[in-house]
């Protein structure tokens, strides 16, 4: 029942959310009569989303999960739906993550409609290849030497002269 | 959205089909210098197609090869997917090892073994039978995981394991985790063969690759049921044993030397 009633607060947030949006188009600061909106942030990549802005509004968690579920018990890995490739394109310039700060793609909606989602429990909520541009992170930084060793390791001055010929 | 995929009728990985591809792949590579070759022949499926009953992923370990005091597939493996190794936790009994190393010693000749263990990836996985949720399941190309999107935490597979493959993520991660490996508190984990990268095409594992550049050669991943594969061959030559044959699990790691 109770869970009734938050699902049902929370499809009128989405309608509130949608009606705002298409009135304030992309403004930074959205403000319906002085009423506090979400921010979207703006995608740093693509000119669109994978599927209609209407639709995502409405249906992104439902591609997601059943995406979720293809992906890890199937081994399916096509990028449309995938969670990679949403924070690809929409991690904020800014933080260069999609949640880390109250203004970042997937927390402003979700605070503004009291949503909670534990999926940056574990995963990552920055783009592919930045975990590389920080060797520095502390979860890794011990294996910066274990690194470059490799790299030097990898293609020799000998290996490049077997190539070449 | 809620119609999945059916699967085709005709297996489009049957061994024969396979078998074709690689000997064109193989026809098509280029020899550059002998053993090296441009276009790597690897186990890449189409993305949108679902793991095959037709391949079963395994790893050869030849214990005979295997360092002492290396501990290159461990730390390859902590790097690959961003766990931390027990040396570096605050924790180090709560610490994950999704692969580690053993060194072992017959008490009567003082011979001394050096194997790494991880998740053998059974083809009748204990921790599956006792998974309340049906987190723990094996893929349809034997690799054996954890759904970590219904896994609750209990640990019951973590006690069912011979090999204690398994271990519990005790502490928030802080968004530390690898973009390509999601992991998290209060989930269960183990080694999932770098599903990662065995989805992308690699054909290897995270291990392998650092055993082969280390120059050890003590382990070998592939399809065990392509018997051209180069697993299936030395298979075929070199004796091999399971850990704890007697459970009759049908193991995806095999060991020689031990
Ligand atoms: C190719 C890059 C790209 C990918 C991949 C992508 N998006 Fe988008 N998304 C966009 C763009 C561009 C917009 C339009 C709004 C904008 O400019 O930020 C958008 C809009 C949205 C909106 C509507 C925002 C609003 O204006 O109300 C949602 C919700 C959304 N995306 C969620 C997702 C989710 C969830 C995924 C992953 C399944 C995803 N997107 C994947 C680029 C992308
Ligand atoms: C307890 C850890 C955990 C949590 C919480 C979690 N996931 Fe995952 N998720 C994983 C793991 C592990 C994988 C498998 C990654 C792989 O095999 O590449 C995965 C894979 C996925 C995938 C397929 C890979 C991709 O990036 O497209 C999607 C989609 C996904 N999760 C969505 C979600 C969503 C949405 C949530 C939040 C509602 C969520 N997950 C919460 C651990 C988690
Ligand atoms: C346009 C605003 C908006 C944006 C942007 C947005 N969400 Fe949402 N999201 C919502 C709303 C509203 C709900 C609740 C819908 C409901 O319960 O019916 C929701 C629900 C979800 C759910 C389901 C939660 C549950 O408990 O059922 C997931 C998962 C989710 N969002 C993931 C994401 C991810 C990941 C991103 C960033 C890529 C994102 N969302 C960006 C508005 C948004």
């Amino acid at each position: 029942m109770a869970g009734k009633i938050k699902r049902l607060l929370a499809l009128g947030a989405v309608v509130l959310t949608t009606a705002a949006l298409a009135w304030a188009g992309s403004d930074d600061q959205p403000k319906a009569g002085g009423a506090p909106k979400p921010v979207i942030t703006k995608a740093a990549k693509g000119e669109q989303c994978v599927e209609p802005n209407d639709f995502m509004r409405r249906n992104h968690m439902k591609v997601l999960l059943h995406h979720r579920d293809e992906t890890v018990l199937e081994g399916i890995r096509t990028k449309k739906y995938s969670l990679k490739e949403c924070i690809n394109c929409h991690a904020s310039e800014k933080t260069g993550s999609v949640a880390a700060s109250k203004d970042d793609f997937c927390v402003s909606c979700h605070s503004y409609a009291a949503v909670k989602i534990d999926c940056f429990d574990c995963h990552s909520t920055k783009p592919q290849g930045s975990m590389a541009m920080h060797p520095l992170n502390a979860e890794t930084a011990h294996y910066a030497h274990k690194l470059a060793a490799q790299a030097d390791r990898k293609i020799s001055a000998e290996d490049m002269a077997g190539i070449a010929q | 959205m809620s119609d999945m995929k059916p699967m085709p009728e005709t297996s489009p990985n049957s061994p024969e089909r396979r078998r074709f591809i690689s000997a064109a792949t193989v026809a098509a590579g280029v020899t550059l210098v002998p053993g090296v070759m441009l276009i790597e022949v690897a186990h890449g499926r189409p993305e949108d197609q679902p793991a095959s009953s037709a391949v079963r992923w395994g790893m050869l370990v030849d214990a005979t090869k295997c360092a002492a005091g290396c501990d290159e597939c461990v730390s390859a493996c902590s790097t690959e997917n961003g766990w931390t190794p027990v040396a570096e936790s605050k924790h180090p009994k709560q610490a994950p090892q999704w692969i580690r190393k053993l060194e072992l010693q017959d008490p009567l000749t003082q011979m001394e073994t050096n194997l790494p263990m991880m998740c053998q990836h059974c083809a009748e996985p204990p921790c599956v039978d006792v998974c309340p949720t049906g987190a723990s399941f094996k893929r349809a190309d034997g690799i054996v995981l954890v759904n970590r999107h219904t896994c609750i935490g209990c640990r019951y597979c973590m006690m069912a394991c011979p090999y204690k493959a398994r271990s519990l993520v005790h502490e928030p991660l802080n968004d530390t985790q690898k973009p390509d490996v999601p992991r998290g508190i209060g989930c269960v984990e183990a080694c999932t063969f770098c599903v990662q990268k065995v989805d992308r095409g690699d054909g290897t594992t995270a291990c392998v690759e650092a055993c082969t550049a280390a120059g050890h050669n003590a382990l070998v991943f592939g399809d065990m049921n392509d018997p051209e594969s180069e697993i299936s061959r030395r298979l075929r030559e070199l004796p091999t044993k399971q850990v704890r044959a007697d459970l009759n699990l049908n193991l995806g790691v095999r060991y020689h030397g031990i």
